[in-house]
């Protein structure tokens, strides 16, 4: 089967890397989780989740390190791979990007997907559903999308 | 042989879609200078103020070494050297 184009309007992703982009933003709760799904270039299937560690160690402020990030581009780079999703929580607000947010979002080919982890979210018990919401950010323009979680990806 | 600089997604703009150009200088300032009057624009996305400074969320990087451990916009550079420059990847 072809891989479908939806660029631009919706967010695929499989249950696996969905479930563990909710389980970081958890974990590091009440600090803010950030990382990457990487995946094969132009193909905008997130494949190879890369949690990466919060250098601000912050609940209000996520930034990776400078010096992860270089690595990661570099491993990126080697492997025709390039950001497909940029994920990180809120604590305490909603799965809508900051106005920090937006103006430090410099990846015009990722999807910026927010988890929020408010209201009791980050707990093992809290069986309400996650806020997981995903978003294009170019020039400072968001645009959001539809996310669908699928149990795998189609074979290419 | 030149200075090479590897341009992130979001600046491919200013050099007609390529992912590295070339330059030249004897230190990294001097070196944006020079692709800047290749590629007019680029430069201001690098480097703010006066005196110029590296922008905040823009990490450049001299043979894998982040320049703000190097001396900055003073980092020597020379012929062979690559240059990589990564938006921060950051947010609140």
């Amino acid at each position: 089967m072809r891989w479908p184009p939806y660029r631009g309007g919706v967010l695929i992703i499989d249950t696996a890397t969905y479930e563990a982009i909710v389980d970081h933003a958890r974990r590091d709760h009440p600090d803010e989780a950030c990382g990457v799904v990487a995946g094969p270039e132009g193909s905008d299937r997130p494949a190879r989740f890369i949690p990466m560690l919060n250098a601000a160690m912050s609940p209000t402020f996520y930034e990776f390190d400078s010096g992860d990030l270089f690595r990661l581009y570099k491993e990126m780079d080697s492997r025709d791979e390039e950001p497909v999703v940029i994920y990180h929580s809120h604590t305490a607000t909603e799965a809508y990007p900051s106005r920090t947010d937006i103006n430090l979002a410099q990846e015009p080919g990722a999807h910026y997907v927010l988890v929020s982890t408010r209201d009791g979210a980050d707990s093992p018990s809290y069986d309400g559903p996650v806020e997981f919401r995903s978003y294009r950010i170019i020039d400072g323009e968001v645009t959001e999308e539809e996310v669908q979680v699928v149990p795998a990806y189609p074979a290419e | 042989m030149a200075i090479e600089l590897r341009v992130p997604t979001i600046l491919r703009t200013y050099t007609g879609g390529e992912k590295a150009v070339n330059g030249a200088g004897s230190t990294l300032a001097e070196f944006i200078d020079d692709v800047n009057g290749n590629h007019p624009g680029l430069k201001e996305r690098i480097v703010e103020g006066r005196p110029e400074e590296l922008r905040r969320f823009v990490n450049v990087y001299v043979n894998d070494e982040d320049v703000r451990f190097t001396g900055g916009l003073k980092t020597e550079v020379k012929d062979g050297d690559v240059v990589v420059v990564l938006p921060a990847v950051a947010g609140g």
